[in-house]
């Protein structure tokens, strides 16, 4: 029998699928009660992940001990589904907690009142993010991806309205064909060696005949290209902004960590598969990744200068962030070393927490000018929704004072971390990442390191350039209108950016975190052995008709 | 057999692909399908063709690897199968509403000037 805790692994996939569920019972318009259920799942999601996160970290390096193992219907491994739990993993995993309860807690002030099964889907969503995070198997990925876009499709609709549906439209369409090619890519892998399983996939790439490997190279390519969609690289990015803007805000905030979604997988994949341990296919695509990544950060740039609205900024400084992490991936792909990669996880915490708060803030900073609140209004009224049943006090709550002062606070400490300035933690990931450029093999930095750090220094000039001018606009320039904003979409916000400050006060330990998930990056074997040696756990004394094999997952 | 696979897989991928990237949203709903088709078949050929053998082996005993279907892609188009519905079904729900919002089937939501 296996002992209890070790099902902990499982639990942040069921606690929100039996959320989602329970909630499906209740009436629509018993709102509160789904919000309770929700938030009670989210905070036993951070409590696990933490747990998770303490767990992992284990007392050496990264001696095979600090891997966690979970067999799904206990097979033996490369038969069956393996969930494995490690740094990096742990480290999405508590991500995307907490980027999930201030989401929740703002969708209270009001949005989820907007459509129908709001939280639900929120539920099915984490599911899907954290199923995504801790599977060990090609396949099973793809289900987890498929749950998780399946309630971005519902999340994106969610408040109607012409908009919404248009950017859904092209959202759904273009994530479609990109599942398309990950099963092509899939079952190309599954061809070429007969198994779906990601350690064994990288324990057999090195020993892969030569004219098997172009089919694999051709096979990591398609799979690669689904996966950078979602993360939003530069020429299949132009549904992001589209889509980020048109997302009410608490689902906006969360699309935050869908692009780290395609970001993780290329990162774990890669690294496991064309690492050190990838033989003569090592380093495959990481010329691909940098340049692109590069390119998207440009994009990102150019976009944040062009955008007039707060909105579209925001989905351009998704870009710029994810652009930073493709283009760092294929650094520590092609043999840029570990501290580098451990910065760059530092900043994509900070950026994707910042880019959160963002998303959340944009909606109370633009209310004076009528533009998203009379959305709100439309929608509602197009939606037919009964104004008498849910809206009869609408804003009910307590107002803050100092309205102004308070937002751009807020507002200022987004742009800090974004724009890469100190005290905050956007300046330690990116000094952090820029030392690890620099000090490189104890030489020069190659002409695309120089390149890399000159455009990530462009990039925090215009994200400032920016969003200065949005400030400017709403905080200096307003016409005196005051926007009444509840403490409960302020809250959120506030949380998001006292974990921006922790992170910011304890940035040695979570840097010697994140550099020790790096280190671990670089050795794929310890990730692959570990899974292949996972022994099945021995059934308890069964009863004499009893099945101990149990049911084919 | 190869070929006559081969020729299918193509022939639905390409003509999936040129309605995909039509302006209308049915097009790009059949489109859709038919590519999904595509990769199913593609799916069931990594598993490599076979005539008329059984994927399912008998409980005990060793067997000739060589006599069995292989079952896994057989799974895994089943999954796909069915996904690959449901989020159909959705599109096509969300197509309806866009042409009812907009008063026109373009994917723009607008008729080109």
């Amino acid at each position: 029998m296996l002992p209890a805790t070790e099902h902990l692994i499982i639990a942040p996939i069921l606690i929100p699928f039996f959320a989602g569920a329970v909630m499906l019972i209740y009436d629509d318009r018993r709102r509160r009660a789904k919000l309770a259920i929700g938030l009670v799942s989210a905070v036993a999601l951070l409590l696990v992940a933490v747990e998770l996160l303490n767990r992992s970290k284990g007392n050496a390096l990264s001696g095979g001990n600090d891997i966690g193992f979970y067999l799904l219907g206990n097979w033996l491994v490369p038969f069956g589904i393996v969930l494995v739990i490690d740094r990096l993993s742990a480290m999405m995993l508590v991500l995307t907690a907490v980027l999930a309860i201030p989401a929740l807690i703002y969708s209270a002030a009001g949005w989820h009142r907007q459509g129908q099964h709001f939280h639900s889907m929120f539920q099915f969503l984490l599911m899907g993010l954290n199923g995504a995070f801790l599977t060990g198997d090609l396949f099973n990925l793809f289900v987890f991806f498929e749950v998780l876009l399946a309630a971005s499709y519902g999340l994106l609709l969610h408040g109607s309205g012409q908009l919404r549906v248009r950017a859904g439209l092209h959202y759904i369409a273009i994530n479609l064909a990109a599942s398309l090619l990950f099963l092509i890519g899939v079952s190309l892998i599954y061809g070429v060696t007969g198994t779906l399983n990601m350690a064994q996939l990288s324990v057999q790439v090195a020993a892969l005949q030569s004219a098997d490997r172009a089919l694999l190279h051709a096979a990591a390519a398609m799979l690669g290209i689904a996966f950078l969609v979602k993360a939003g690289i530069w020429p299949l990015s132009f549904w992001l902004p589209t889509a980020y803007m048109a997302g009410a805000a608490p689902v906006a905030a969360m699309f935050a960590i869908m692009t780290k979604v395609g970001i993780y997988v290329i990162l774990r994949l890669s690294m496991l598969v064309f690492g050190a341990a990838g033989g003569a296919s090592a380093g495959f695509g990481a010329d691909v990744l940098t340049a692109a990544g590069m390119a998207t950060v440009a994009f990102g740039l150019l976009g944040v200068l062009a955008s007039q609205g707060l909105g579209r900024m925001a989905a351009h400084l998704v870009l710029v962030s994810s652009g930073t992490m493709l283009a760092v991936t294929g650094f520590a792909l092609a043999g840029g070393g570990a501290p580098m990669l451990a910065g760059a996880l530092y900043y994509m915490v900070g950026s994707t927490l910042a880019t959160g708060a963002l998303f959340l803030l944009i909606e109370p900073m633009s209310r004076e000018e009528g533009g998203i609140a009379a959305l709100l209004a439309l929608t509602a009224d197009a939606y037919g929704l009964d104004p008498a049943e849910d809206d009869a006090q609408p804003e009910v709550g307590l107002a803050i004072p100092g309205t102004l002062t308070i937002l751009g606070l807020c507002f200022g400490a987004c742009l800090l971390v974004l724009a890469g300035l100190p005290p905050l933690a956007g300046f330690v990931g990116k000094v952090a990442i820029f030392q690890g450029i620099l000090d490189a093999g104890g030489g020069m930095p190659s002409a695309a390191g120089w390149a890399f750090v000159a455009l990530l220094l462009v990039s925090g000039l215009a994200s400032i350039i920016g969003l200065v001018r949005i400030g400017i606009q709403t905080f200096w320039a307003s016409d005196g209108v005051v926007p009444r904003v509840l403490a409960l979409e302020i809250a959120p916000v506030v949380a998001l950016i006292v974990m921006i400050v922790l992170m910011t006060t304890q940035a040695q330990d979570v840097l010697r975190y994140t550099d020790a998930t790096a280190r671990a990056l670089h050795r794929p074997e310890i990730y692959a052995q570990g899974v292949m040696r996972t022994p099945r756990v021995e059934p308890a004394p069964a009863p004499a008709n009893g099945d101990a094999a149990g049911d084919a997952p | 057999m190869e070929y006559v696979l081969s020729a299918a897989i193509g022939v639905l991928a390409a003509s999936g692909i040129w309605l995909l990237l039509r302006p209308r949203t049915f097009q790009v709903i059949v489109g859709l399908c038919l590519l999904s088709y595509a990769v199913n078949l593609f799916i069931f050929s990594m598993g490599r063709l076979t005539v008329g053998v059984p994927p399912i082996m008998p409980k005990d005993g060793s067997v000739n690897p060589s006599a069995y279907a292989d079952p896994v892609p057989q799974a895994l188009i089943l999954t796909a199968i069915v996904i690959s519905f449901a989020t159909t079904a959705l599109f096509l729900v969300v197509m309806l509403v866009a042409r009812g919002m907009t008063g026109t089937d373009h994917v723009d939501g607008k008729e080109r000037d």
